[in-house]
């Protein structure tokens, strides 16, 4: 539950500044992964609220000690086919940045994985065609371990389309 | 050492505009009849502060001003000067003037120098009386040891006797002399021809004198700065060591050194001064912040009280239980209230800035009106103060330009020349009720009923009554007046200030007796956090409506169920009939059953219009939290927010001037009045 | 270390005086009024006083007289703030007993060399 503490005390000294930490976790057999210094945290799934009007792949909000915070489902988001929650199925907690700020949200993923340190000699970019993830979502992919995951862009990821923040607030 | 100035000018700048406030106020009460010469002093004080904190954080733009508006109260004080109508006008402006320094000082922005120069040119002429010419004020910055004048010499001879009660300023001899090493080689001899045997000795007069040789390249005003706070107190002589004449007697102070021009800034652009009202601290009743601790503290002692119970805890311990989770809920009460009642301010803060607006604009018009407030502790909370200063502004505006008449008008109409216009603030339940009311010529009901039929907002045949007609004036582009001044009669006015109104909760009225006046009447919710709800079970989902928006609840009778083609289902409540709505069909969600004898119909209103929604069950009533859903998501139709339930879910809360919205754009024709407020699409 | 009176109704003064005189390690006691100030002193003994003239209440002009009536006050040295270099305001002062003034607009360094002077 705690991976994002008991690795943050850990890869200290493993950080260098042409080195990056991911989050990875699964998501349809493909594994995927998100900056680690984005992650707020990781909860396991809960039921939501749900949000009148809005589109699929928002599930609702939920309470986070107080504060309402939207839930995606990643699944559907990438149009991939729905999956029930089960056991491992978790929501993870992040931070995406806009404009004017920042706001937290949560994604459901099937099941978290590790967290990974990356240089940039190591991160790929993304091919441009064959994903069913929109390539503008893409940073890039990375290798560790003969295990290639897929890292998201989650501020371009969530604050496109109908997650665009409004630009007038009344 | 080096001291960072910048860090006070903060606080600076805010006692100076809270100076300048009370400047303000305090002239136009002095308008009022005689000057009372506390009011007067309170001016002189503000002016004198904003100088001397203006020199010591270095903003010497504003010593050269403040400096001839210090001047010219002191006289005034002083009675050398007469307090004329013409010398308040011409303060009231040099206070805009400051204010307007001050406001550019503090953001960074330019001064604009020529009204400056301006209104200082005025103040001068005041100051000086006419035919005078204005000197350029005098040196501000009296530096400590002015350079050397006379010629350096090689020494003094210094004679100091001190008079008998000069140890009573508190000066001491010693520190004279210590101060007088640091500029040369001293000695010293007293004198003690004077002291008188022990008995007869008083240990507070002084009885000795010295003699002093002071050797070094020291000049004659070296010498005397040293004996400056003394002059007076003592008789002093200096003789210079190296020059064969001795001169005697008290030598003058040291002359002020003619301080370098203050720097003029070169502003040259116009900027209109913006008095913010929105800062992001606020101050709190130190009496408020006590009531917290204790409320705390005694939630402290619950919880110390509940751990207890928990630890080893058996069945016999429940009503212990019981009473401390009471307790619990009363504390909990208890600092929520204190909590919301720090951000409660009285509304006069809101309200200050209509004296001098009232003066200056009924001076504009011509027309002489008198402002009376009461009321102005009432508090409420301050993000629901700040967003209420406009909306007034605009009902005060209107009320002096198109709600009183000229003089002459009135007392053709038998009325005092004298308009009054009185601001009314108290709290009705749970809300805060404002009211603005003047004894003009009211509203002209046939003239709003004729203007109402030319934009087709009411039929040719229909008369609809009293109040709905007044109301219409909140219509959007909606305005009776034939000239559009530059004040207000643009028509653009009164459905902003309505809708203002409305996005605080809260609601506008208006009443006219024809002839004699109007009076509006504001009612706003004390706090925008905080809201009565009713919660409703629609489908599996919990939804809050705001109590204030339900008329009331009825068991659905199917008989009473009229669908028209095209339109969305009436329901037939009474005389009236209600659209009915399912939260389901809106929100895209599934509802249970169809709309059976066993389904709610909840009956809310938004703005005038009735709505009946169907719920599934009625559950608690209970004061909820407003969350945003904006902070992280956006703004959704039909929503106002969310809330947390005791059991930590999330419950949204409807917005029934959404859903109405809603329901309109869904069935595509309007409901109620035919002109319905153009809705914004779901998004 | 020695302690200080500063009375001044201005907040920012007081702010800006306080914190230089504290950081020269001087102890310092506020008072925004000569009243306030007054009652301050009834109860305790400070090395030095540094009041404003200019101010609501009770001035420093009357402040001054009252102090020195206070036994324990006879001789404690009081310096004025004075913006006013016109001379019957400290004349004003000295015949009220003050033992000197500083004119305002001052730097910090000025008046801690001034304190210097008078306490030594």
């Amino acid at each position: 539950m705690d991976i994002v503490q008991a690795l943050a005390t850990d890869t200290a000294s493993v950080l260098t500044s042409d080195a990056r930490q991911y989050l990875t976790f699964l998501l349809a057999d493909a594994e995927y992964g998100v900056d680690i210094l984005r992650v707020q945290e990781i909860k396991g799934w809960e039921t939501v609220t749900a949000l009148p009007n809005t589109p699929e792949y928002v599930q609702g909000v939920m309470n986070l000690r107080g504060a309402i915070v939207p839930v995606i489902d990643l699944r559907q988001r990438f149009r991939m086919e729905r999956l029930a929650p089960g056991p491992t199925t978790a929501v993870v907690v992040l931070k995406v940045v806009h404009d004017h700020g920042s706001r937290i949200m949560g994604v459901v993923v099937d099941a978290v994985s590790d967290v990974h340190n990356v240089t940039d000699v190591e991160l790929r970019a993304a091919p441009e065609c064959g994903s069913t993830v929109s390539s503008a979502c893409v940073q890039g992919l990375a290798t560790v371990n003969g295990q290639m995951f897929i890292i998201l862009d989650i501020d371009q990821l969530f604050n496109t389309g109908e997650l665009a923040v409004a630009t007038s607030h009344t | 050492m080096a001291i960072d100035m910048t860090q006070f000018r903060q606080v600076f700048f805010e006692e100076s505009l809270e100076g300048l406030d009370a400047m303000e106020s305090s002239l136009l009460q002095l308008e009022e009849g005689t000057p009372a010469e506390e009011t007067i002093n309170t001016i002189f004080r503000a002016a004198h502060s904003i100088k001397g904190g203006g020199g010591t954080f270095g903003f010497q733009e504003l010593t050269s001003f403040t400096h001839v508006l210090e001047s010219l109260l002191d006289e005034m004080r002083s009675g050398r000067c007469l307090v004329t109508q013409e010398a308040i006008s011409l303060l009231l402006q040099a206070v805009d003037v400051l204010r307007g320094m001050l406001v550019a000082l503090q953001a960074g922005t330019v001064l604009d120098q020529p009204r400056v120069t301006e209104i200082q040119t005025q103040l001068e002429a005041l100051w000086h009386g006419p035919g005078a010419i204005a000197p350029h004020p005098p040196a501000v910055l009296e530096t400590a040891g002015a350079p050397a004048l006379s010629p350096v010499l090689g020494g003094w001879h210094i004679a100091f006797h001190p008079c008998p009660t000069m140890l009573q300023t508190g000066n001491d001899p010693v520190r004279l002399f210590r101060e007088l090493e640091t500029l040369g080689t001293l000695t010293v001899r007293v004198d003690m021809t004077r002291l008188p045997a022990l008995a007869d000795l008083d240990p507070e007069i002084c009885y000795l004198a010295w003699e002093l040789t002071l050797h070094g390249a020291v000049c004659r005003e070296q010498v005397s700065a040293v004996f400056e706070w003394v002059e007076g107190d003592c008789a002093l002589s200096l003789t210079p060591l190296a020059a064969p004449q001795s001169s005697g007697g008290v030598p003058s102070p040291p002359s002020p050194e003619p301080a370098t021009g203050v720097e003029q800034c070169t502003g040259v652009e116009r900027r209109q001064p913006t008095v913010t009202t929105d800062t992001n601290s606020i101050r709190v009743n130190i009496a408020k912040i006590d009531a917290l601790i204790n409320t705390v503290g005694e939630l402290v002692i619950t919880q110390a009280m509940l751990s207890q119970l928990r630890d080893g805890f058996d069945m016999r311990h429940l009503d212990k239980l019981r009473d401390g989770l009471d307790q619990l809920e009363r504390n909990t009460r208890e600092l929520q209230e204190s909590i919301m009642s720090i951000r409660m301010l009285p509304i006069s803060f809101a309200l200050n800035r209509f004296p001098r607006l009232v003066h200056d604009l009924g001076q504009q018009l011509g027309k002489t009106v008198q402002l009376t407030i009461s009321g102005e502790e009432t508090e409420l909370d301050k993000t629901v103060m700040e967003k209420i200063g406009d909306p007034l502004l605009h009902l005060v505006r209107n009320a002096l330009d198109h709600g009183i008449e000229p003089p002459v008008r009135r007392r053709e109409a038998g009325k005092p020349a004298l308009g009054c216009l009185h601001l009314h603030a108290y709290h009705q339940g749970g809300a805060i009720v404002i009211e603005v009311s003047d004894d003009g010529a009211g509203l002209n009901r046939d003239k709003i009923l004729r203007k109402a039929r030319e934009q087709g907002l009411v039929g040719e045949d229909e008369t609809p009554p009293d109040d709905q007609v007044y109301a219409l004036i909140f219509q959007a582009g909606f305005s009776t007046a034939e000239t559009i001044s530059e004040i207000s009669g643009r028509g653009v006015g009164m459905d902003v200030v309505r809708r203002n109104i409305k996005d605080l909760g809260g609601t506008i009225d208006v009443f006219s007796a024809g002839g004699s006046g109007t009076i509006f009447t504001i009612r706003l919710p004390l706090t925008l956090a905080i809201l009565d709800g009713q919660l409703v079970r629609v489908g599996g989902e919990i939804y809050i409506i705001p109590l204030v928006a339900i008329i009331e609840s009825v068991q659905i009778d199917t008989t009473l169920i009229h669908t028209v083609a095209g339109q969305s289902p009436l329901y037939k409540l009474r005389d009236d009939y209600i659209p009915i709505v399912r939260l389901g069909d809106l929100f895209c969600i599934q509802q249970d059953g169809g709309t059976g004898s066993e389904n709610l119909l909840m009956v809310v209103e938004s703005a005038g219009q009735k709505l009946g929604l169907i719920v599934d069950a009625l559950l608690d009533q209970q004061q909820v939290v407003i969350k945003s859903l904006e902070t992280n998501f956006r703004r959704i139709e039909g929503l106002s927010g969310a809330s947390i339930l005791g059991d930590g879910t999330v419950a949204l809360i409807l917005d029934i001037a959404g859903l109405l919205r809603l329901a309109q754009y869904r069935a595509g024709t309007s409901i109620g009045l035919q002109r319905a407020e153009t809705g914004r699409q779901a998004a | 270390m020695a302690s200080i009176l500063a009375v001044d109704d201005s907040a920012s003064m007081r702010q800006m005086v306080t914190f230089t005189l504290q950081g020269a390690g001087y102890e310092v006691v506020e008072a925004q009024d000569g009243e306030q100030a007054l009652g301050i002193a009834q109860s305790t003994k400070v090395n030095l006083v540094l009041t404003d003239v200019n101010m609501p209440k009770m001035d420093g002009i009357a402040l001054i007289g009252a102090l020195r009536a206070l036994p324990h006050y006879k001789f404690t040295p009081i310096l004025m703030l004075t913006t006013e270099s016109a001379p019957e305001k400290k004349h004003e002062g000295k015949a009220a007993g003050a033992t000197g003034w500083i004119v305002k607009p001052f730097n910090p360094d000025q008046l801690l060399a001034t304190i210097k002077k008078v306490l030594g």
